[in-house]
């Protein structure tokens, strides 16, 4: 956590491991506990919880891992979710509903009903996503306060 | 500013100022100050975990003493779930309920029989509703944990009385009538199993005003019954619950008496708030109810019960196989309807208490100052500063309670400087 330079804001920044499902939903409850003390109302909370979730567990089950950032602002959530690979090949086919390429391991916990980027794109009111493959999966979602 | 009355109180002389409350504490609401534990009463819910794990006994709930009935004309005794798992299965039940009216109560009312009713019209409410998952209104220590830490799913909690006002209720109703008295006239006493309960009926939740007049602690008459038992010479009817409605004394009893499949029964509050996590995190839309209870193996695993809750469990179960799974008739139900209020009349609001400031960027300039201070702590969490955490404690510091140099560590440094 740190200030932002130029506003005022509050940047969140957690780090996310591959395949570390024991600590998965930590980003995001974290994040919760922050957005309460700053008094957010609670239907932005619950939005931003859902949508930094979803996220975080992308990264840990589809990516090498990557990081979650979240810059809170009087009028603004934002939160970016930046992977290191391998990226999705078609992105238009991984946001539909029930699309996914989990495992059976995977599916076995609890994941892969392909609802993840879905529910994202719903709980923000702003969402975009961008892929390269070998490189890496940026997702940025706004949720306006 | 709406006043915030408690339950759960501490003994003061009795407390050496240890810090096992203050880490056990669900929300953050216990700090040591002076040598003392002190409750933040704003964030205080009533669980009793306090109460539960304080070896000094120092922790205690603010309740009334059979002394209090003297006041009105005609006392009631609204007996809680939990006291039937308090005695051995050979004892009668029945003739428990008699003992009361030698400890002066001039009517008992059987608290189980409100769950059967509730059991009724949860039932009906559940098949009607669209929302997933609804979440059950009886232990109100997770209702204000709902206030406080999980205000969207505020939505989700099915809007009922509880056995005890419902009870209550038809209690002073019927009295009132037979009797010729006015409801001042008349005291209903519930005899409580927790703290919760003692705060829910001078402070209720969804409702203006309770009918309960005041709670008696379980704990605090236990020995009388047991000595009353013997020889208590009435033998009016008063257990009136089928098993199922005793069966509300457990966790998952609720959802029994439903005959639910799809349903999440979870007891003790640490398990209640992960799975409240889920909820709010909509992973769990695809069931039906959630029963939660801050205590393990519920009401009857309350604070101020006797037996160990295990067994107190194990008895209840044993007891709702005894009296059978009728549940009432609708017919019955709706006669009861039409007597009193059970839904809520009042809405339930978000409790805003956690928040830093509530003009956001006052909070967001607060919030960088928390990081900063929460940076030079040590983030050991020992506790020895009197807050829970070094997080907590950092947030102290922000909002004026507490100054750096409590910390050991930093005055430690502070000196070798
Ligand atoms: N960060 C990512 N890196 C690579 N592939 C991804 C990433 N995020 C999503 N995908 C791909 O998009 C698919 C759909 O993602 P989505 O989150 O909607 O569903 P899911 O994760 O498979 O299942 P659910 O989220 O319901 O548990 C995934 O199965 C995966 O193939
Ligand atoms: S679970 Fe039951 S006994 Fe325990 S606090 Fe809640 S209402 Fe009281
Ligand atoms: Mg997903």
């Amino acid at each position: 956590m740190g200030s932002n330079e130029k506003n005022t804001g509050i940047k969140l920044e957690y780090e996310i491991l591959k395949d570390d499902f024991a600590r998965a939903g930590e980003a995001s409850s974290g994040i919760k506990k922050v957005l309460r003390q700053l008094g957010i109302d609670s239907s932005a909370i619950r939005k931003t919880a859902i949508a930094t979730y979803e996220a975080e567990i992308n990264i840990v089950i589809h990516s090498e891992g990557g990081k979650i950032l979240v810059y809170i602002k009087p009028d603004k959530i934002e939160i970016i979710a930046k992977d290191n690979g391998p990226g999705i090949k078609d992105i238009d086919l991984a946001m539909q509903k029930g699309f996914s390429t989990a495992s059976n391991r995977v599916r076995e916990l609890g994941f892969g009903a392909g609802m993840g980027l879905p529910n994202m794109k719903k709980s923000s009111d702003e969402f975009y996503i961008e892929s390269e493959m070998g490189k890496g999966t940026t997702v940025k979602m706004i949720i306006t306060l | 500013m709406k006043e915030y009355w408690h339950s759960v109180a501490l003994e003061k002389e009795k407390c050496n100022g240890c810090t096992i409350c203050l880490r056990r504490c669900p929300t953050e609401a216990i700090r040591i100050r002076d040598g003392k534990a002190k409750i933040i009463k704003e964030r205080c819910i009533d669980c009793g975990e306090c109460i539960k794990v304080c070896p000094y006994h120092a922790k205690k709930a603010f309740a009334h003493d059979l002394k209090s009935i003297e006041k009105y004309e005609f006392k009631i005794a609204l007996v809680s779930l939990p006291l039937y798992g308090q005695f051995e299965l050979d004892n009668d039940i029945n003739r428990i309920f008699n003992c009361f009216y030698e400890l002066g109560f001039d009517k008992v009312y059987d608290v189980a029989y409100g769950a059967d009713v509730l059991t009724t019209l949860q039932s009906d409410i559940l098949k009607k509703s669209k929302r997933k998952p609804l979440i059950a209104t009886l232990c109100p220590a997770i209702i204000r944990l709902i206030q406080i830490r999980f205000p969207s799913l505020i939505d989700h909690i099915i809007p009922i009385e509880s056995p005890m006002e419902i009870t209550a209720r038809l209690a002073k109703k019927e009295v009132s009538q037979e009797h010729c008295l006015d409801f001042n006239k008349i005291g209903a006493f519930y005899i409580t199993q927790c703290p919760a309960k003692i705060t829910s009926i001078k402070k209720p939740i969804g409702i203006k005003e309770s009918y309960v007049d005041g709670a008696i602690p379980i704990k605090s008459i236990y020995t009388k019954l047991l000595k009353i038992y013997k020889d208590v010479k009435k033998n009016d009817k008063i257990q009136k619950a089928s098993g199922k409605g005793i069966g509300w004394a457990r966790v998952g009893g609720q959802s029994f008496a439903l005959g639910l499949d799809n349903y999440l029964a979870v007891d003790g509050i640490e398990n209640v708030i992960k799975v409240l996590e889920e909820i709010e995190l909509g992973k769990l839309n695809n069931i039906d109810f959630f029963e939660g209870y801050a205590c393990v193996t519920g009401c009857v695993g309350g604070p101020l019960n006797v037996e160990n809750p295990f067994i107190a469990r194990n008895r209840i179960r044993q007891l709702s196989k005894c009296y059978g799974d009728k549940s009432l008739e609708k017919s019955e139900v709706d006669e009861i309807l039409k007597t009193i209020q059970v839904k809520w009349t009042e809405k339930i609001e978000p409790l805003g208490i956690l928040k830093l400031d509530s003009d956001i960027e006052k909070a967001i300039k607060k919030m960088e100052l928390l990081d900063k201070i929460n940076k030079k702590l040590p983030g050991i969490d020992c506790g020895s500063c009197g807050s829970p955490n070094c997080h907590a404690m950092a947030e102290d510091v922000v909002r004026g309670t507490a100054t750096l140099e409590d910390c050991i560590i930093m005055l430690k440094k502070k000196v070798d400087k």
